[in-house]
């Protein structure tokens, strides 16, 4: 019988980055027993790869900023599918979480009166994202890090978790191995916070790494949670494109914010072709007036290369289609052209965006003060996630919260960029907070030793599979499934979708579940990333199988789903939610959830911001 | 900046083992442009060794997960491209050497963590205005913006002979640390002290200021000058100088209050 440490805690947080360290030390304030697991070493979580900032109407850039304007373009963006009640409680308790940074150390870039200072990005109505440079998610995880570590949390570093156990209905604990030694873990906690993030590597061209397997959505969808929103994946419009190597690395929209634009191989600014309808009365009709506007203008209407991503990562793709594209199939972002309106702008472009800078000298060889960047869409973000409640971000299963990017509902169909950090701190700060609460109020759980047994015979067989000793994995090796799946959810299921591929791609994802239930690794426990894939496998093909049966689901175009075959946006789908969860036979099920109508004053704020 | 032409195939020499013992062992793979250290090694573990041990993150210089040293020399994997590297010759991929090994390129690195800890947390003085918040100026930020761009790749401890060759980590926090001081310190807001540990706990005394940490920084943190230096020198004013330590007092009773 294979071996296992017991490990107890009040409040369990999965997850280490923004939400799940925020979560963390909310917890920890309410005076309960926390551990933290991180699938990385502390600190390195995918927070840190943030670049714009994190979006709060401080209003110390432009007064005129407020909750309600933030409220209001948080719902604009999602398309109106959002979770109103988290939208609302984002808008209105950002600032207070950004404020709050600044008393545990971190330092944001200022104003000239020595406030925070606020930047423009996509979607936002003023200039919103407290930021430092372009490396804020560094600052902010740093920031969390270092407070939480003074907080008596109990840190599991490189631990990864494989299932949830539960106690009746409610969740009690999790099975966990530490990548190190490949040793055993059973957490039993009376709450547990999922905070783990994404699901990119579900894609080939992907912005985020090796721990983005979807493992929190799946975790909770097996447990018996219900998943929401899966359709929704946003491709970043600003992904590198050359060399090979670097395919899919970020390009922050910060470029764009500081007054880049957006060429094709003719060098016109196609984003001015195509300006959709309910954003044509705030943007800017003329290259002079978008200009005025990253130069802090307050009379001016944004650029259409600030529209919201979706709609950019789409305007790139029909560039590179119709052979205007740029030679590595992308188009071009430039900076260096603000030389012609600024004195030293070399100078300003390296202390704006010294990251962007560095990254393409380092990287690709180009200057970006001289010479445009090649960009082109990189997956980056799901929208859709676990289904909480907005104000406790407790999930359908009692005492199994979750927070950050693997929660669903603010967001809706589409995320806009800066709100993700702000969401990770409101969020995280609620879910650890009730989790702490549901811990205190709530008796003790037991954790079944049987499934316990069975979670580690899970974790050993593909090390224990015929062959695993001697073979070298080649063929149906941990990584070739991945990167198989990836081509397909790629093709099948990204930026551009038809009914047909959908469903080829989703028969594929099935088969590709029984190949992987046959995948065997070599070597042994220790520090094994082979092993450590061939586990991360059932979590992608789940989320995989969740965002293409959500997607065939979704009739229609919405933010980040766009349908080649129903190309337009259809009232009746803005209706719902569409959800997942695991039936009894196990299959995954799907249901279209209405949306609970939104309370009067806010609808008022809608009507007066439009 | 290319100074090498790139064959299609190039061998790693990549060092495999354990705490208890290990080799150095030759894989060779294919090649392409802009390829880093970090493609091959990934590479190699895809097709050769699935459970070839690595550290990575973010594969953009960010995160300071793929610290090794190549060739010799300590570097992030994810930015050390192969157009700049002899691929004539094999290139030699070695775990960071001031660390006890875990498995292949991974090392423990959990000591940093330890030692971070025991650093006094930051501690700020009272909100300038009525609704919390402070001012700050720009001027005072960047100063302090420097040392917070560490990403924590640790290159800077790997290197340093204090750690490296003296094996002086119960006694000495190293440079990433004496930049993290360096940044609670000179932090515009913080009202804490730590000079006296800086000298007693923290070890300041053991660096002789060679700067190899600098030349490894990742993030072209002036280490040695911007941070160690202006450290010793508080320490030294606080220690060896009796006039300015009674000063200090005194300003910093004003800045508390």
């Amino acid at each position: 019988m294979p071996e296992f440490e017991t490990i107890d805690h009040d409040v369990l947080v999965i997850g280490a980055g923004g939400a799940g360290l925020r979560a963390a030390i909310a917890a920890a304030a309410e005076n309960v027993r926390v551990g933290l697991v991180c699938k990385s070493l502390l600190g390195k979580a995918h927070t840190v790869m943030a670049e714009g900032g994190m979006a709060a109407s401080l209003a110390n850039v432009d007064d005129r900023d407020h909750w309600r304007v933030h409220f209001a373009d948080t719902m604009r963006g999602g398309q109106y599918v959002n979770n109103w009640r988290m939208a609302e409680l984002h808008a209105k308790e950002a600032p207070d979480r950004v404020r709050e940074l600044e008393a545990w150390g971190a330092l944001f870039d200022r104003t000239p009166d020595g406030r925070i200072l606020q930047r423009n990005f996509g979607g936002h109505r003023y200039p919103r994202l407290a930021h430092v440079g372009d490396r804020t998610g560094l600052e902010m995880i740093r920031t969390l890090q270092d407070h939480a570590v003074h907080r008596g949390i109990d840190v599991h570093m490189e631990c990864t978790v494989v299932t949830l156990f539960k106690d009746g209905d409610r969740v009690s604990g999790a099975f966990a191995y530490d990548r190190e030694r490949g040793r055993f873990k059973v957490f039993r906690a009376k709450a547990i916070v999922l905070a783990t993030g994404g699901i990119g590597r579900a894609y080939s061209i992907t912005s985020n790494s090796w721990e983005y397997t979807g493992d929190g959505h799946s975790l909770a969808y097996h447990a018996g949670a219900v998943l929401q929103d899966m359709e929704f994946v946003q491709f970043h419009p600003t992904g590198m494109v050359w060399p090979p190597s670097v395919k899919g690395i970020l390009v922050t929209e910060g470029v764009r914010g500081e007054g880049g634009v957006l060429t094709n191989k003719n060098g016109r600014r196609f984003m001015f072709d195509d300006i959709p309808e309910n954003y044509r009365a705030q943007t800017a009709d003329n290259e002079e007036e978008g200009w005025r506007y990253t130069q802090g203008d307050k009379n001016a209407r944004r650029p259409p290369e600030l529209l919201t991503r979706d709609h950019v990562a789409r305007c790139i793709m029909r560039e590179v289609k119709e052979g205007r594209g740029s030679p590595h199939g992308g188009v071009f972002l430039d900076i260096s052209w603000i030389k012609s309106k600024l004195p030293n702008a070399a100078e300003h472009i390296k202390k704006k965006l010294p990251s962007m800078y560095h990254q393409f000298k380092q990287l690709a060889d180009i200057d970006i003060t001289t010479t445009p960047m090649e960009v082109g869409p990189t997956t980056h973000y799901v929208m859709g996630g676990i289904r909480v409640d907005g104000d406790s971000q407790m999930s359908t299963v009692p005492g199994l919260f979750a927070a950050g990017e693997c929660a669903a509902g603010l967001h809706g169909a589409n995320r806009l960029g800066g709100n993700s950090l702000s969401d990770l701190l409101v969020f995280g700060k609620r879910a650890g907070e009730y989790a702490a609460k549901f811990a205190t109020a709530r008796g003790t759980v037991a954790v079944d030793n049987g499934a316990a047994d069975d979670a580690a015979r899970f974790a050993l067989a593909p090390l224990e599979r015929a062959g695993s000793r001697n073979g070298n994995g080649i063929g149906d090796g941990p990584y070739q499934i991945q990167y198989r799946l990836q081509e397909i959810m790629q093709e099948g299921v990204g930026i551009v979708r038809r009914d047909a591929e959908m469903r080829h791609a989703l028969e594929t994802v099935l088969a590709m579940g029984r190949d992987a239930a046959h995948v065997s690794v070599p070597g042994n426990r220790e520090y094994n990333p082979g092993w450590h894939t061939a586990l991360d496998l059932r979590n992608l093909l789940t989320i995989s199988e969740a965002i293409a049966r959500a997607a065939i689901e979704r009739k229609e175009s919405r933010g980040g789903h766009f349908r080649d075959d129903y190309p337009d946006k259809d009232p009746t789908f803005a209706t719902f939610n569409i959800t997942l969860r695991k039936a009894a036979d196990g299959s995954m099920q799907l249901e279209r959830v209405p949306i609970p109508p939104m309370p009067a004053e806010l609808k008022a704020v809608i009507e007066e911001m439009k | 900046m290319s100074t090498h032409t790139t064959p299609n195939t190039a061998t790693f020499r990549v060092w495999r083992g354990d705490d208890a013992s290990g080799q150095l062992v030759d894989y060779t793979t294919p090649v392409s442009e802009g390829m880093v250290v970090l493609d091959a090694i990934h590479q190699i573990q895809a097709d050769q060794a699935n459970d070839l041990a690595v550290r990575w993150n973010c594969k953009a210089g960010k995160c300071g997960s793929c610290s090794a040293e190549i060739n010799g020399k300590p570097k992030l994997m994810c930015m050390a491209r192969l157009s700049e590297l002899p691929l004539d010759k094999p290139v030699t991929v070695e775990p960071m050497r001031a660390f006890k090994p875990i498995r292949d390129l991974v090392t423990d690195v959990s000591w940093n963590f330890r030692v971070k800890q025991e650093i006094k947390p930051f501690k700020p003085r009272k909100p300038d205005a009525p609704d919390g918040t402070w001012r700050m100026d720009q001027t005072d930020v960047d100063r302090v913006q420097e040392f917070r761009k560490c990403i924590e790749c640790f290159l800077c401890q790997d290197v340093c002979h204090v750690l490296r060759d003296h094996r002086k980590h119960d006694e000495f926090i190293g440079p990433r640390f004496l930049v993290y001081a360096a940044a609670l310190e000179m932090h515009p807001l913080d009202v804490e002290d730590r000079v006296a540990d800086l000298k007693r706990e923290h070890g300041i005394g053991y660096c002789n200021i060679t700067k190899c940490c600098t030349k490894v920084c990742p993030e072209g943190i002036t280490i040695t000058d911007n941070a160690i230096i202006p450290l010793k020198e508080r320490v030294v004013d606080e220690f060896y100088d009796p006039l300015g330590r009674l000063v200090k007092i005194f300003s910093r009773r004003k800045k508390d209050a």
